[in-house]
């Protein structure tokens, strides 16, 4: 997994909320039995203009598509981002398309852990700060791009304010080395072999035996 | 000291405390579905890596596969039918137990684990399925992850978690008539909002919880997650053992003697602590649809739109008139007499035997309205077994309804079947998301009765109303 450490990149606002999994990865667009290929159905049912259910274009008014967001990489949203399904191509899809830093007053729980196991940021601020950052974007959000530093756990408009943001230890850790979950996981065996030893005799009823 | 139901099923599969504040806790079983499972298993086939126990890994079809009857392989959604091949494939490859499109024992996940004894009280139990936290009806702590998760899930036996806090959910006293689980959950969603669940594992409790059939607290503890919980939680009870010692994977013996014992300490000890607690009084709800885009979008069936000029937030009054736009509603609507032009039952929330009797009792002697598409899909083969004994089957065609195989079906789009675009529906099922059962599909989420009332009114209806007719 690419470590994130610093980060520096165009910013686009989508500030409403509960935007679910449903709205990030529309199910229509997850084709394949693949972590790849998503990207282009990224926000589907916003981003393309459609005549029933074939996409003709581009839908103009949608942020993603417009000029000034060009190759964006930081998403600004509104509370609880990512909820509902548990689909990780949410994560992937916004992953593909180059996004690396999603800041939001929350995330759903399941597509948090789902972007750290993936290399992407979530930051959390309060609802009037990620406003403070959407408005530091003006006139030009090409010019007036956001920093985010991991390991000072800070953001800084393009005007040089800084807010601070916090963030579990696990999660930055993460994030920081690119760690493999498994692999990490896998240094404490031998407290999982004892544990599993152990709970053989105590819960004895709940273990399965191959058919 | 005094525990919760959560501590002690927590305390019990604590492998380690790491030295960044999270944990290693040890996962009993493993459910997948082709939709994620299939990426999972391959993933980490890819990367070289085994099911470390293959024996406590399970999985079935249940997500994109046909509910036609006379069913195949063949999916609507064009390339579906890979994703069904790769979970039976990939599941012989690492050796876990697979139950195919054609097995007695297939249905929607969820029910298959409760069914089939994969899930019990005080195991843990994940899946790569939001809904999974519907186990907790039955005491079994389960929640949904991602496919990355499900990939160390099957390769240590463990997932690293931080320790979520815990809130009780009381409901006491009994719901009016008409009203079910899947009402009070609406209410309590409408009520707190989205988000009020979260960071928070939840224990349902109250008389009104004890009174409920087990089907009726999987619906409440399945919509827990739409209420942003980790999870939620039911304490068993003998009516959960009743169930559980019947079902084939429960442990028998000797072993179900020493399981009965640990199972009846699984309770909230007097005086433990909460971080938060809600209370309902159950006289307090009634039918319950949404209106709008998210499951917080919740009112009374005699209720109104809300005007947006009335919320202060900004945020949120902009996201309440774009769940409007969407929906085509102007402030101040009543829910009540929407025209409808589909009516859904089935999914994880609301597919169980006792959804389907209620349906029916609304549907029996009626008809469906004219040019109303309604389609009913029992969640799992047994329960449609089951239904036709019963002949619920013939009740549900005699009023117009299709009736299907058990999958996942309509509840969204995966299987590449949807309303028509811009189709009101009136739906049992979760989630209210714009598209999920189909491009520009406006889903309004009810109960089972008030579904098939709606259905044969051709409006949002009162299912107390039809339920009254002889």
């Amino acid at each position: 997994m690419k470590p994130l450490r610093q980060h520096q990149g165009v910013a686009v606002p989508l500030l409403r909320i509960n935007i679910d999994t449903d709205a990030i990865i529309p199910s229509r667009e997850m084709k394949r039995v693949s972590k790849k290929g998503l990207g282009q159905g990224l926000f589907a049912g916003w981003r393309y203009r459609y005549e029933g259910d074939e996409k003709v274009g581009p839908e103009p008014e949608f942020a993603l598509n417009q000029p000034a967001y060009a190759g964006a990489s930081i998403l600004l949203a509104g509370a609880n981002f990512g909820c509902g399904s548990s689909r990780e191509h949410a994560v992937w899809a916004l992953a593909e398309y180059g996004f690396r830093v999603l800041v939001a007053p929350s995330f759903g729980s399941i597509f948090r852990n789902n972007c750290i196991r993936n290399g992407l940021l979530p930051v959390t601020l309060p609802a009037e700060q990620v406003e403070t950052l959407a408005d530091s974007l003006q006139p030009d959000p090409q010019q007036r791009r956001i920093k985010v530093d991991l390991e000072a756990r800070v953001i800084e408009t393009a005007d040089g304010r800084t807010l601070e943001f916090s963030i579990d230890e696990a999660a930055r850790k993460t994030l920081l080395d690119g760690l493999d979950a498994i692999e990490v996981t896998l240094r404490h065996d031998d407290a999982i072999q004892a544990f599993k030893a152990a709970d053989r005799q105590r819960r004895a009823w709940a273990s399965l035996w191959p058919e | 000291m005094e525990q919760t139901l959560f501590d002690k099923i927590w305390n019990d599969h604590q492998v380690a405390e790491l030295d960044d504040g999270s944990f290693l806790v040890y996962i009993d079983r493993v459910f997948l579905h082709e939709r994620t499972g299939s990426v999972a298993l391959s993933s980490l086939a890819e990367s070289g890596r085994a099911v470390r126990n293959p024996a406590q890994v399970f999985g079935t079809v249940d997500h994109i596969i046909d509910t036609t009857p006379g069913r195949s392989d063949r999916t609507r959604m064009p390339g579906g039918e890979a994703f069904v091949r790769a979970m039976r494939e990939l599941s012989r490859q690492a050796g876990i137990r697979f139950i195919d499109i054609h097995d007695r024992r297939q249905g929607i996940s969820h029910l298959v684990s409760a069914e089939q004894g994969i899930a019990l009280p005080g195991l843990t139990l994940v899946c790569p399925d939001s809904h999974t936290c519907t186990l907790g009806a039955l005491g079994t702590l389960a929640w949904g992850i991602g496919s990355s998760e499900c990939e160390h899930a099957m390769a240590t036996e463990t997932l690293r978690l931080k320790k979520p806090g815990q809130m009780q959910v009381r409901c006491d006293g009994e719901l009016p008539a008409g009203v079910t689980a899947k009402d009070l959950a609406l209410h309590l969603i409408g009520r707190h909002s989205a988000a009020g669940g979260r960071g928070f594992a939840i224990e349902f409790c109250g008389s009104t919880v004890e009174r409920l059939p087990l089907a009726g607290r999987a619906t409440l503890c399945n919509m827990a997650v739409e209420f942003s919980a980790f999870t939620a939680l039911v304490a068993p009870d003998e009516k959960t053992l009743a169930y559980v010692e019947q079902r084939p994977l429960a442990p028998a013996g000797d072993q179900l003697a020493s399981a009965r014992q640990y199972w009846e300490r699984l309770h909230t000890d007097p005086g433990a602590r909460f971080d938060l607690q809600l209370t309902i009084d159950a006289a307090d709800v009634a039918p319950t649809v949404t209106w709008g885009t998210s499951p917080q979008h919740a009112v009374a069936v005699d209720g109104r739109v809300p005007d947006p000029r009335h919320i202060a937030d900004e945020q949120e009054r902009r996201t309440t008139e774009l769940a409007m736009a969407y929906m085509d509603l102007a402030p101040g609507t009543a829910v009540r007499d929407l025209a409808i032009d589909g009516a859904f039952i089935g999914s994880c929330t609301n597919s169980r035997l006792p959804d389907l009797r209620a349906a029916a009792a609304v549907l029996d002697g009626n008809r469906v309205a004219d040019g109303i598409t309604a389609i009913c899909v029992p969640g799992s083969s047994a329960i449609k077994r089951e239904a036709e004994a019963e002949g619920l089957d013939e009740v549900f065609r005699a009023a117009g309804f299709e009736w299907r195989e058990s999958g996942c079906s309509l509840c969204f789009y995966a299987g590449g079947e949807g309303f028509p675009t811009g189709a009101r529906v009136i739906s049992s099922t979760n989630r209210n998301f714009e598209g999920r059962q189909g491009r520009g599909v406006r889903t309004h989420l009810a109960s089972p009765a008030t579904v098939a009332a709606s259905a044969i009114a051709g409006r949002i209806a009162d299912c107390r109303e039809t339920t009254a007719r002889p």
